[in-house]
């Protein structure tokens, strides 16, 4: 059950959907173009995943455009069937806020990467989340420039020797999930590209928010930085780092003995400690709905680079009024007092104003 | 009725002066809609400062209003005032060098204190040493007067003296024989919520006009009769505010949405405030974060099928210039409007320069061409937007629109267009294939192109079977596809370049009365008034010379070449340092001769006027 509140409640809402007696398979969304990324690159799963998933969503093809920036990750709608923009570099979440404004009837999508979103276009990005536009954010993060070769990024680590910081960067990075809190963002999510089931229940639960998501992907560059997010993606290694983040559940990493859980420490921080000792009231409980951003700011901190702990999953997910659909309401508004669309004599009176006067002879 | 006598005059030029908080536009343009009802023609330049409140009572801080009415067609502002109304000494020093002696001075003597001289280095009162006895000089205590004509108002001291703008209204109003009911009902919709501010505002104006009939130091008041015009039906506009409606128009005669995104920048901010509040014409404004979005906002929402409109000054076109690019290698409709101010950097923000013109054709990386077009005048700027999206909807290109300064917030009057006569701007959305696969497949070609325009499909999302990705990268022509290949991208660039050449652009058209002049003056964009107005005067003089004005600056009109070949000489006044005679010298092999001057102001009449004499002279 739902209520009405006059504005649409899911991210798809307004976007035409597919007959009952029509399907769509991952071939209708490959397009024929020839994937051009490095063997062993991250994109080959993300892509493979939007794929598989977006049959399922079961919107028109035709009304799912993908928006990128420039960077490995932009190529990406080249390789989807459905309307898409390769732009130009940061600058997708802008064009992609034009269009979607524009058109409720679409489901818009935004790719880009760590340079992309975080350097060049860190001021679009936030602005995006601000304003909460309906518009998908898959911020592909590898922890490098890439289609540059090999230079530092916004979110290298401090210390990571590149070609263009040969003695360790000096750079403080960004923690994307940090920083899109900060920006308003109302859904936050961070997801890996080799766990296919993960990323694709991610990019469902993205689709259906309706607002801006943003969502990490953590992805390898198997040629720049390799490995980055190996600890991680170990099997081993990985269940004793990875929180998933389940909404009302603990926040927990390991397995048995050696289990850990988030509690709140005395002063307010949060903190990790084995599950085992942990004082249960004290236990924290992650709560995707919470409109104070607070707890979820707090778990992305809990993040840093030698992944003693890595939180993933929806950060956050709150409900609260688009741009878009705040812009279309005004004008939908303004047309309905006047009495319908402007015709001629409605133009006529706006162009004749206050003060006129007339030369009859 | 009033006892004194009347003058008939053919012409009058005022100009209110004060500080930025005495309301002296307002005043102006008050003034001015007075006498575009009378039937006068009329021209105006505001001239402020770029500081909202500069320090009260200094040079800096100085606003103006000019206004030109007369009796016949008016081109320009006015070279020079007839009448000066200074409401301090700040006004009266900062404009007194314009005033021809003989002309008359209205000067707020109450304002006119040791503190208020001193500010602006006066040693002594100019009203009370002389100084000014080549002038006719009325001395009146406008504040003193207002106040006490509001004596019974529960006001403070302080509202009332605010009020005494309305008051000098209301004298000079007299003094012209203008109509003072439509300033009556103006403040009744502005003070609406605020009866006893209308009231006070309303005695002060009646207030004025009667201290001018009653007051012997007034002895004559004037009348101008009204210029032969066109049947129809008139207003006054600012540039600024008829590109505004000029956009809804095209829209509405597009049958599409219009959608503006855009950034907030002096001087071109009012068509954003403009357009914002004409959201029941289903226009769309995006308050973007920056330049840059603001432009990819316009450019997004083209990409959706939208009229993408994005507006600035110069700052903003160097920021919006990759965008631009993109649009170009896209080919997607895209208008951009650059109200042009005094440069580089921030410059001079309140100010008219032309000095865009190469940034517009050239600033991009890349060869990038685009359509570029420049209105001649407040009232041109109307059609200027049609013809911008008549240019960008058709050959599917970027447009650049420059305006300037003195455009955008001069005005005059404007006989009102029926909409049904506006040109018809429908252009039909592909939704069928317009191609066939290696298999024989029906296919979407997005970059097949119309054999006449070189455009490609303006094909927009949610039409099936039309799925396409377009990009910044060099294109496969036909498919679309990315290519490297050599021969496609030099395909490609001249292919884009002769898109632009091809855009179908009326002729330059020349005045020459003498039928054989031997030299032509040429000018592009908000010259053109002040040029007009000099061949006008130099003919008058019995001189012959022929005249023609550039609107469209990307593609040149196919005449131009032979216009400027067919003359002795060419003379071309910018308010740059040549910028347009560059292009002609280097696309003609013409020897333009430059006249130049960035003084932040247009042109004067009689600058032009002897710059042709001389060129007269030297041949």
């Amino acid at each position: 059950m739902s209520i009405d509140l006059g504005m649409p409640t899911l991210g798809t809402s307004g976007v035409p959907r597919l007959g009952e007696d029509e399907s769509q398979t991952k071939k209708d969304f490959t397009s024929d173009q020839e994937v051009r990324w490095c063997p062993g690159c991250g994109d080959y799963a993300i892509l493979a995943a939007m794929q598989g998933f977006l049959p399922d969503l079961g919107l028109r093809r035709e009304n799912i455009v993908f928006i990128s920036g420039i960077g490995c990750a932009a190529r990406f709608p080249y390789y989807l069937d459905t309307f898409g923009m390769h732009s130009i570099h940061g600058r997708a979440p802008a064009i992609a806020t034009g269009l979607a404004t524009s058109r409720e009837d679409l489901s818009v999508w935004v790719v880009t990467g760590d340079g992309d979103a975080l350097s060049i276009g860190g001021n679009h990005l936030i602005h995006a989340l601000r304003r909460n536009v309906n518009i998908k954010i898959l911020l592909f993060n590898n922890k490098i420039y890439g289609l540059t070769k090999g230079q530092y990024s916004p979110t290298s680590d401090v210390g990571a020797v590149t070609k263009s910081s040969p003695l360790g960067s000096v750079d403080q990075p960004f923690d994307p999930v940090s920083l899109a809190l900060g920006a308003e963002a109302s859904f936050v999510a961070r997801t890996m590209d080799s766990d296919r089931k993960h990323l694709t229940a991610t990019l469902r639960a993205a689709a259906e928010h309706r607002g801006s998501a943003l969502v990490e992907i953590y992805q390898n560059c198997p040629i720049f930085n390799d490995g980055a997010f190996q600890l991680v993606k170990d099997r081993d290694e990985a269940s004793a780092r990875i929180m998933q983040l389940v909404d009302g559940e603990p926040i927990r990493a390991g397995e048995g003995d050696a289990a850990r859980v988030v509690v709140r420490g005395p002063e307010g921080h949060l903190a990790v400690e084995p599950e085992a000792t942990a004082d249960p009231a004290r236990v924290v409980r992650h709560r995707v709905n919470d409109t104070d951003p607070s707890q979820a700011f707090a778990l992305s901190r809990l993040d840093d680079p030698s992944f003693a702990q890595l939180p993933m999953g929806v950060f956050r997910s709150v409900s609260r009024p688009t741009y878009d659909d705040g812009v279309r309401s005004q004008v939908a508004a303004a047309i309905d007092t006047a009495g319908g669309p402007a015709d001629d004599r409605a133009l006529e009176q706006l162009l004749h104003g206050h003060d006129t006067w007339t030369v009859s002879d | 009725m009033s006892s004194k006598t009347q003058q008939i005059l053919d012409r009058v030029v005022i100009r209110f002066a004060g500080d930025s908080g005495d309301g002296m536009q307002l005043t102006g343009d008050r003034f001015t809609a007075e006498t575009a009802s009378l039937g006068n023609d009329l021209s105006t330049l505001p001239n402020f400062p770029a500081e909202i409140r500069a320090p009260q009572g200094t040079l800096p801080g100085v606003s103006s209003f000019q206004l030109h009415f007369a009796d016949h067609e008016v081109l320009t502002p006015g070279d020079a005032p007839d009448v000066l109304v200074a409401m301090n000494p700040a006004a009266l020093r900062a404009n007194l060098g314009d005033l021809p002696r003989g002309g008359v001075i209205i000067a707020d003597a109450d304002e006119f204190t040791k503190r208020n001289l001193a500010k602006v280095g006066y040693p002594t009162n100019p009203l009370e040493d002389e100084s000014l006895e080549s002038w006719a000089l009325h001395a009146v205590p406008l504040t003193s007067i207002t106040v006490a004509a509001l004596a019974e108002f529960d006001l403070t001291r302080k509202e009332k003296e605010r009020a005494k703008n309305m008051f000098a209204l209301g004298l000079l109003s007299w003094m012209y024989s203008r109509p003072t009911v439509g300033t009556e009902s103006f403040l009744k919709r502005k003070f609406a919520g605020k009866p006893a501010i209308l009231a006070a505002n309303l005695a002060a104006l009646h207030a004025g006009h009667a201290y001018g009939e009653t007051t012997e130091s007034f002895a004559v008041s004037y009348t101008v009769q009204r210029a032969p015009k066109a049947i129809g039906t008139y207003r006054n506009i600012t540039g600024n505010l008829a590109i505004a409606y000029g956009f809804v128009a095209a829209a509405h005669r597009a049958g599409r949405p219009l959608v503006l995104g855009s950034y907030p920048i002096t001087p071109a901010s009012d068509i954003l405030h403009t357009l914002s509040g004409l959201k029941r014409f289903g226009v769309t404004t995006i308050q973007a974060e920056d330049e840059i979005a603001g432009v990819g906002a316009a450019l997004g929402a083209a990409f959706g099928g939208a009229i993408g409109l994005t507006t600035t000054s110069g700052p903003g076109l160097a920021l919006k210039a990759e965008t631009i690019g993109l649009a170009v290698s896209l080919e997607l409709p895209l208008v951009i409007v650059d109200v042009q101010r005094g440069g580089p950097s921030t410059g001079l923000p309140t100010k008219t320069e032309q000095s865009d013109l190469l940034q517009a054709m050239y600033g991009r990386n890349g060869e990038s061409p685009v359509a570029v077009i420049a209105p001649a005048t407040p009232v041109d700027c109307f059609d200027a937007a049609l013809e911008a999206v008549r240019i960008a909807t058709t050959y599917r290109t970027p447009v650049i629109l420059l305006s300037d300064g003195s455009l955008a917030n001069g005005s005059e009057p404007w006989r009102l267009p029926q909409v049904g006569d506006l040109p018809n701007l429908h252009v039909e959305a592909p939704t069928e294939p317009n191609s066939v696969d290696d298999k024989g497949n029906p296919t979407f070609a997005p970059y097949l192109r119309d054999p006449n325009t070189l455009a490609r499909p303006w094909a927009v999302p949610g039409t099936p079977g039309l799925e396409h990705r377009v990009g910044g990268i060099e294109k496969a022509d036909v498919t679309g596809n990315i290519s490297y290949d050599p021969d496609n991208h030099d395909h490609m660039v001249r292919t884009r370049q002769a898109k632009i050449d091809g855009i179908d652009v009326p002729d330059i058209v020349v005045d020459d009365p003498s039928g054989d002049a031997r030299v032509l003056i040429l000018g592009w964009g908000s010259t053109y008034g002040p040029i007009a107005e000099a061949a006008r005067l130099c003919r008058a003089a019995g001189a012959k010379v022929a005249r023609a004005h550039l609107r469209h600056l990307a593609p040149f009109p196919g005449n131009l070449g032979d216009v400027l070949r067919a003359y002795d000489r060419v003379v071309l006044p910018e308010m740059n340092l040549g910028q347009l005679a560059l292009l002609l010298r280097g696309k003609y092999l013409v020897d333009v001769r430059s006249h130049t001057a960035v003084r932040g102001l247009p042109f004067t009449s009689t600058e032009i006027a002897t710059v042709i004499h001389e060129h007269l002279e030297a041949l």
